[in-house]
Formats: structure tokens, sequence, C-alpha cells
């Protein structure tokens, strides 16, 4: 029988959908995790890049964050987290795949505020705002496109990089995976082949979902001109590792 | 041809003598010296065949993209659907036809990701060569062939470069996956460190060498850089 056809039959038996460890338990986990990591990106992300902006201070330590970033394997940190004061379980995954989300987070923050329009920013002075009016009447609303854009990459990222939990038996998705590894590629291939299957599927159906909200959140004023943040934002930043 | 490295790490086991289990420890350096050399040449040895097969993908596929427009829609999809799906999935997807025991299921796992980055980057370089630079260059009477050699990669070689450190970069750091499919380099040592009873100092180490290659990697195609393409040293400096 063809690894396949394996693949196939594993996906077919319910058990493997409903067990304690099955698909659905497993993509709970593997969303859950995902999401507080996410959510704990942008809690310091977030305000520290649009702060940058604002300030207009910090641009070539953004540049030297996700330069380095790219150079620490996911596999280290998800293993060094969990021997520290965090200690085992989900609170050392989580914490390690946030530093993976920050820099494309912090990147788009960052550029967002600064792509605002100088005389824009100059006619809101003028009108006499003060900077935090400024902040959350002008330049915020202005860099929402760049934020969603932040946002869907650093999510897609995070639910990708996940899987590597498994590499520390942190739960998630790739657990199918590494254990289909763990029988060996006889026994386990179809296992393998499946895990495999359900990631990409869970990945991309992510970034299709993300890819939606961000157009939705383009105010409508900006489509018609589009416009739209610089892909180079998002594709100097490392890739779902 | 198993992975030398794997073996050696499975074959331990035991973790290291030091109770006190410290993130750093020297007797660890200097007690698996061999194993650390080993786990870095194997390390090298898959970013450098990755990178090197990649590069020699990318580039004519980014040319193709460049020169016909109606390609260019399909590879940047077909490399944005690839670069979403994880690692470990696409080690996933190979290993059951490619096996374990020879390195090929890292080798186009790596390959695939380091040829998405360069693929990009190549692109947008060519495609931000000045038009009214091509137009004088058409009028001096330059055929495609000449343009494309000594107009358009030239002018296009920084972003060809930083596009190929970008990759090696994410190369070095994306080699520890392949433990799983028994071809980590520094990877196993991290993972194995973990397993036989969370050996810190083993795992630090691994991590350590792991960044520093990727960095050294990276200094080493900066200066490549500026030898072949002179022109950029005033301006960058």
């Amino acid at each position: 029988m063809s690894v396949i056809e394996d693949a196939i039959l594993w996906l077919n038996d319910p058990l493997n959908w409903t067990n304690p460890d099955g698909i659905i338990a497993r993509t709970t986990e593997h969303l859950w995790i995902s999401a507080a990591a996410v959510a704990l990106g942008c809690a310091v992300a977030w305000p520290l890049g649009i702060w940058m902006g604002h300030v207009g201070r910090g641009g070539p330590a953004v540049v030297t964050v996700t330069n380095l970033s790219r150079a620490v394997p996911t596999v280290a940190l998800l293993t060094i987290f969990p021997l520290t004061v965090v200690g085992f379980g989900p609170p050392a995954i989580i914490l390690a795949l946030s530093l993976f989300a920050i820099p494309p987070l912090l990147a788009n923050a960052y550029l967002g505020l600064r792509e605002v329009d100088p005389e824009v920013r100059d006619a809101g002075r003028g009108m006499g705002l003060s900077g935090w009016q400024l902040l959350r009447k002008v330049e915020l609303p202005l860099a929402v496109p760049y934020l969603a854009n932040g946002f869907r990459v650093a999510a897609v990222q995070v639910v990708a990089t996940a899987t590597l939990a498994a590499y520390v038996n942190g739960g998630g998705l790739g657990m199918i995976i590494s254990r289909g590894f763990g029988l060996g590629l006889t026994a386990g291939g179809g296992q393998v082949l499946a895990g495999g299957a359900l990631v990409a599927l869970l990945c991309l159906a992510v970034e299709g979902i993300l890819a939606l909200v961000e157009k939705a959140l383009l105010p409508k004023s900006l489509r018609r001109v589009k416009h739209r943040p610089p892909a180079s934002a998002a594709d100097a930043l490392p890739a779902g590792s | 041809m198993p992975s030398k490295v794997h073996d050696a790490v499975l074959a331990w086991g035991a973790p290291g003598d030091d109770p006190r289990n410290p993130w750093f420890s020297w007797s660890y350096v200097s007690q698996n010296t061999d194993t650390l050399l080993a786990a870095l040449r194997e390390h090298l040895f898959l970013t450098l065949v990755a990178v090197a097969l990649a590069t020699a993908i990318a580039i004519p596929l980014a040319i193709l993209a460049y020169r016909v427009g109606s390609l260019s829609g399909p590879i940047l999809g077909f490399t944005g659907v690839l670069y979403t799906i994880p690692s470990l999935a696409l080690f996933a997807f190979l290993a059951p036809f490619t096996g374990i025991v020879a390195p090929t299921t890292v080798l186009i796992g790596l390959t695939m990701y380091a040829l998405l980055t360069i693929v990009r980057n190549t692109l947008t370089a060519l495609r931000q060569v000045p038009a009214d630079v091509l137009d004088s260059a058409r009028g001096m009477g330059y055929g495609k062939r000449a343009m494309l050699w000594r107009i358009e990669l030239p002018l296009a070689l920084p972003g060809i470069m930083t596009g190929l450190r970008i990759a090696t970069v994410s190369t070095v750091a994306l080699v520890t996956v392949g433990e799983i499919a028994g071809w980590g380099g520094l990877g196993e040592l991290i993972i194995g460190g973990f397993n036989s009873n969370f050996y810190r100092p083993q795992i630090m180490t691994a991590t350590l060498l792991c960044v520093a290659l990727a960095l050294a990697l990276d200094l080493v195609l900066l200066a490549v850089g500026r030898v072949i393409m002179p022109w950029t040293r005033r301006r960058a400096a």
C-alpha cells in the first residue's frame, strides 16, 4: 500500500480526530497557543513601534532586531525557554513564539507611522492638535493598513512556527508529524504525510482569512487610491521557519 | 549513509558529568570538541549546498519571470504559497518519498525555502532598474542579451546579494529543523541535549555556534559583495 493511501486511511479513522490527542484537540491547542503568542507580541511590539514611529527614532534598531531574529533558530528558543524559570508547558512555548512575532509587528508599526505624509502631519499640527491628538486622530488611522499587514505576517508566521513546538513535546498539530516520525517511516509514513497536509492546510487557511480581514480593514477612502503597504516590508522578514 | 552526528547524539544518552547543569561549561566544550565540530561541518555543508542549489535555480527563474510578464504571476504565487507552509510540514511531505537516510529530504526542503527568498529579491531588484537607463542602453544599440549581462544584472546585483544574505542566514537557522528528518547539524545537538535530561551546556553551545555561523556567513557575503561591487562601497560607508 502506498504512503498516500496510508495517509488517507489515517485521516479517515474517526478516532484519529476525536482522541484526546487527536486532530481536533491538537488544532484547538495549536490555535490558542498561536493566538496567545500573537497577542503577547502585539502587546509588546505595537506600543513600542508606534511610539518609535511617532517620535521618529529607532529605525536602525528595528532593522537590527529583524536581522538578528533571522539568525536565531526557533528550535533553540523552544528548547531553552522551558529550562529557564518559565518552566515546562504552554507559557514557555508562547513566550518563544511571541519573540518571533515581534519583528514583523514592530517593523510594520514603525513603518506605518513613518509613512504618514509629513504634510498631513503638518496640517494636523497647524490645526492645533497636540502630539497625543495627532497620534490618535491622524497617524494611527493612516497606519492601520500597515498594522494589519504586520499582524497578518506575524500571525501566519506564528501559526507556522507553532508546528515546531512538537520538537519539545509542546503540543500543537506538529505533534501528529513528530509522532509519525517516531513510529518510523514504514509504520508512520501515512501519519507523517497526513499531519503535513493538515498543518499546511491550517496555515493556508489562516493566511487566507487574515488576508480578507486585512482587505476589509483598509479604509474605504484608501481603497480607491490603491494605498497598499509596500511588499518589501513583509518580504524582508523571515519566513515560517 | 545516515548522518554521523545524528548517530553520535543517539548513542550518547548520558547527560553531562556536571550535576549543576549550567548554561555554559568549558569542560563540555573541551570534552566534546569533535562532536561539536562534526555538527558544525554538517550544518555548514547543508547550508552551502542548499543555498548554492537555490541560487542556481532561483536566478534564472527570476530572469524568466522578469522577461516573460505572464509567468511572473504564477511564479510569485507559487513561491508565496510555499512560503506559508511550515518547514516541518514540507519535510513531512518529502520524507515518506525521499527517506531519512540521506540528506535529500532536508536539502530539498532547505533549497525550496532559500529559492523563494532569492527569486523574490532578484525579481524586485531587476524591476527596480530605472526605465531611462534601459532606454539609453537600447538607444546605444544594446541587444537583449548584452542588456541583461551588462546593464540589468549589474544594476540588480546589490538586491540579489541582499536576497542571498537573507536566504543564507535563514537557512542556517532552518537547518536545525532538519533534526526530525535525521539531518539537523547543530540542531541535532540542541534537540538531543533537550532529550537527554535537558542538558543545558549542550543546548546553549550549539545555539551559540548556530547564531555565530549565521552571522559569520552573513559577513562573508557582505565582504564578497563589496569586492564584486566596488561601486557600492562609497555609498554604503
